[in-house]
């Protein structure tokens, strides 16, 4: 088996997304937590607005 | 049903079947068996990923959900996309790197063969009482709703995904799950449309969240802090990211799934496909539940939406004391209606203060029609125990049967298989998977050709498929389904997710001392579930923490056990 430290060389970040707007993943991630924010503010507010 | 309804339901249920096993012929490697042909782009992974999670339990007890208890139950899923997020960026590049089978080879590699066995039996362990539940929970619905005999319901649903898992592997699971998906969300939305229009002529969009929201059903978001309730946004955040981590990062049927991707990228675009469909998706189910409430505040509704109850107070319609449920139940719901019509034409006339007494009325009649239905519910289970179940697992059934026409009927129950049949197979393909390569290659048969181990696998998953449809056949209701499925998982699933922080992230522990904690943790698990009365969503977390901090105490008193295991391996 190999030793637990050959991991250290996982460095994928930096391969490209192939998407047309967002170049990185770091991109990406931000974008999927922009749309978890944007969709909790919207409940909050659909509570707050009809409760 | 009518024969359109079954031509509905059986040709597409069989035709997928066969088109996966069709297109996945003559695939012999194990590689290729047992992660598909390494050709699969994300939106098929996405697919398949939300196919494996959504089971037809999803789609039947969802809108039940939405029904009874509002949209709060979306706030399980706030921790979904921080753990898809994690999963991308940690898990999937480390197990594509090291080219595993499945999860629990990791766990080899990283500890020693005991703590890869440990969460390999974690997973057969509640995901083989999961598949059964999985396979029942659909079939004791649709047969009690169509009188259909529910062992042949069990087992013929059964065998058809064991045929095509058995002969297609990952590939066919993956090939299936994207026209199940579609078949789903064809019904879905349908059924969404129909209600919509058949909603009173008068009733705005802000008349009907207004209307829910007066009866409590728009409350999405609950701030509170205290843990003993079920469904708030902190359970969710913090409960719902390890729940999820654990599910989507540790178990096998969702692991093989992401890993089956031609590349890292489609793998990781897959999973932040769900990350952000997901939480709409759940919120669109739940509305559909939140609208067929609003509908049948305009409808009479059934005193009871469970086919159980329903059939015995058909059967014993001449108990006096039955039929005066039935008729308080109905003269108050015609009450209710006429107040809500006064507090509509209130509100349209901007009358605010007519509006307000009107709607205060309904809330109280619509109480009162609340009582009688738990008075009645009482009565008959002190009759007859049998009647206990939830009514939430039939309401959104029930609304079909009722009010869509045939054609429409065929194409939701078919929605209802298709969700069935694709988590069924994504579950017996990871069984099968992983007591190939973790057990069966591990500790019997450690040198053998290709062929041997396809023919392994194939043996394994109709074996687990038997297991799950004879466990089916003896399983009794534990809640409602959907919940039932949940605390499963949440039991299991916190010392699983805590095996793999460790790994990832405490590379001075060694295997010994992850191994004891994770067993100590389990236990400590089990206590407080039989113990306390929180949220289920936190047993996760306690799970991971328990098994972390343990790790940790118990690689500080044993430094020499962890030593020697890192000279072994």
């Amino acid at each position: 088996m190999k030793p637990p430290t050959a991991l250290n060389s996982v460095a994928p970040e930096g391969e490209d997304t192939g998407l047309p707007w967002l170049r990185t993943w770091k991109g990406v991630y931000l974008v999927v937590i922009i749309n978890f924010v944007l969709w909790v503010t919207m409940l909050v507010a659909l509570t707050d607005f009809f409760s | 049903m009518s024969a359109l309804d079954f031509v509905v339901l059986i040709g597409s249920m069989l035709g997928i079947a066969i088109y996966g096993i069709w297109r996945t012929r003559g695939r012999r490697g194990l590689n290729t068996y047992l992660k598909g042909d390494a050709k699969t782009a994300w939106f098929a992974i996405g697919l398949s990923v939300m196919a494996t999670q959504a089971s037809a339990i999803t789609f039947l007890s969802t809108p039940g959900q939405g029904y009874l208890g509002g949209l709060g139950f979306v706030q399980i899923y706030f921790g979904l996309p921080i753990a898809l997020i994690i999963i991308a960026a940690i898990f999937l590049p480390i197990f594509r790197q090291l080219n595993v089978y499945t999860a629990y080879e990791y766990l080899g590699w990283r500890f020693d063969s005991k703590t890869r066995l440990l969460g390999a039996s974690l997973f057969l362990l509640q995901r083989g009482l999961g598949a059964g539940l999985t396979i029942y929970a659909p079939s004791i619905v649709l047969a009690t709703v169509f009188g259909w005999p529910l062992n042949l319901t069990i087992i013929s649903s059964g065998l058809v995904v064991i045929v095509y898992t058995v002969m297609g592997g990952s590939g066919a699971v993956t090939v299936t799950q994207k026209y199940q998906m579609a078949i789903i969300f064809a019904g879905m939305v349908t059924a969404f449309c129909l209600l919509v229009v058949k909603l009173p002529a008068g009733l705005s969009f802000t008349d009907t969240l207004a209307l829910a929201g007066g009866f409590q059903k728009v409350n999405a978001v609950n701030f509170s802090t205290n843990v003993h309730e079920r469904y708030t946004f902190w359970s969710g955040l913090f409960g719902g990211t390890f729940l999820m981590l654990a599910y989507f990062g540790t178990d096998q049927s969702q692991v093989q799934r992401y890993l089956s991707g031609a590349s890292l990228r489609e793998g990781r675009l897959g999973l932040m496909f769900n990350a952000v469909c997901k939480i709409p998706m759940q919120f669109g189910i739940l509305l559909l539940g939140v609208l067929i409430f609003v509908f049948y505040q305009f409808e009479q509704p059934p005193l009871f939406f469970n086919a159980t109850l329903r059939q015995y107070l058909a059967e014993h319609g001449s108990d006096p004391k039955l039929r005066a449920y039935e008729t308080d139940f109905h003269s108050i719901h015609a009450q209710t209606n006429r107040q809500i019509e006064d507090w509509l034409k209130a509100r349209h006339d901007g009358d605010r203060s007519a509006a307000t007494a009107a709607f205060g009325a309904a809330l109280t009649s619509h109480q009162q029609g609340e009582k009688i239905r738990q008075e009645a519910a009482k009565t008959l289970s002190a009759i007859n125990s049998g009647t206990a179940a939830s009514d939430a697992d039939y309401v959104f059934i029930t609304f079909i049967l009722q009010q869509l026409p045939h054609g429409v009927i065929g194409l939701l129950v078919a929605a209802f298989f298709a969700a069935a049949l694709s988590s069924k197979a994504a579950e017996l393909n990871a069984l099968g998977s992983c007591t190939t390569v973790d057990f069966y290659r591990q500790i019997i048969k450690s040198e053998a050709t290709d062929t041997h181990w396809v023919t392994a696998s194939k043996w394994f998953t109709a074996f687990w498929g038997l297991v799950a449809i004879g466990f089916a056949l003896y399983a009794h209701l534990v809640e409602n389904l959907i919940q039932a499925v949940n605390i499963l998982g949440s039991i299991f699933y916190g010392v699983m997710l805590g095996l793999f922080v460790v790994a990832f992230f405490l590379r001075r522990v060694g295997g010994t001392a992850v191994f004891w904690a994770a067993l100590v943790s389990q236990t400590l698990v089990f206590v407080l579930y039989f113990n306390l009365t929180i949220s289920y969503l936190w047993y996760p977390l306690i799970g991971c923490a328990a098994c972390v901090v343990l790790s940790i105490l118990l690689q500080t008193f044993l430094p020499n056990v962890g030593q020697v295991e890192m000279r072994e391996t």
